[in-house]
């Protein structure tokens, strides 16, 4: 690796804090019905955990995690996720995104109606985290070593 | 061509702080969006209706479920424009 490594104590702390950080992510998304919270905050921070990690230990082993070929199909994922759940409302005999006719498990269509919300909220936080990650990934200059190997191509 | 762009963008915040000029004042119990009705109604029966306890959560997904739907498509529409411009490599 070429390329100029952050200190270890950078690398260090970032290493132990990015995992609270996406458990605090998946918390804000799934806190969203209850408190203050929601799809968009959640996914963002999600999404900000692994940017700090690509910014630290570099693009190449931030695309280990979240490569592009993932995050193309995970951003389509996240609105399937939201209009199949008003398809669905569809199929239960109600109108799009009208939740409480879903007729789950027998519930009450009060909490059919709050575990749908919640599953919408994830929709819209896998979308968000993709699409900041991949603005990110799009967006960051290319490592030396991409570099020569494009350069190759080209010759 | 910047200076046409950096008068297109105080144009566009002017008129925004112009119209800001507008709103009613925060917390101000006289504005029109206390003294709809519909505030009452979600407050009374948001809970019952979506089985959520927060009513923002309420109003965002479950009464304007459509529109953050739309919300969501724009975000992933921007996102997918970016790659579209500025992807170097060909995939």
């Amino acid at each position: 690796m070429s390329r100029i490594q952050e200190s270890v104590v950078i690398r260090t702390v970032v290493r132990i804090m990015v995992p609270f950080i996406e458990i605090f992510a998946l918390y804000v998304i799934m806190h969203g019905s209850s408190g203050p919270g929601g799809g968009f905050q959640g996914g963002v921070i999600f999404g900000a955990g692994i940017i700090l990690f690509a910014m630290i230990y570099g693009i190449k082993e931030g695309k280990q995690r979240m490569s592009d070929k993932l995050s193309r199909i995970l951003s389509s994922t996240g609105l399937s996720i939201y209009a199949g759940t008003g398809l669905l409302c569809i199929v239960f005999g109600g109108m799009f995104l009208q939740y409480d006719v879903v007729g789950l498990l027998s519930l009450d269509p009060a909490r059919v109606s709050a575990i749908l919300i919640d599953v919408v909220e994830i929709g819209i936080g896998i979308t968000v985290l993709v699409i900041m990650i991949s603005l990110f990934f799009d967006i960051s200059p290319p490592e030396e070593e991409e570099l020569q190997f494009s350069e190759e191509e080209k010759q | 061509m910047k200076i046409a762009a950096l008068l297109a963008v105080i144009l566009a915040g002017g008129m925004l702080i112009y119209a800001g000029q507008d709103l009613p004042a925060f917390g101000d119990p006289n504005s029109p969006s206390y003294q709809h009705p519909i505030t009452e109604y979600y407050i009374n029966n948001s809970l019952t209706e979506s089985g959520v306890e927060n009513i923002v959560t309420a109003v965002l997904a479950n009464y304007r479920g459509y529109d953050t739907l739309g919300e969501t498509a724009v975000i992933f529409t921007a996102g997918m424009a970016v790659l579209l411009l500025l992807r170097r490599r060909e995939i």
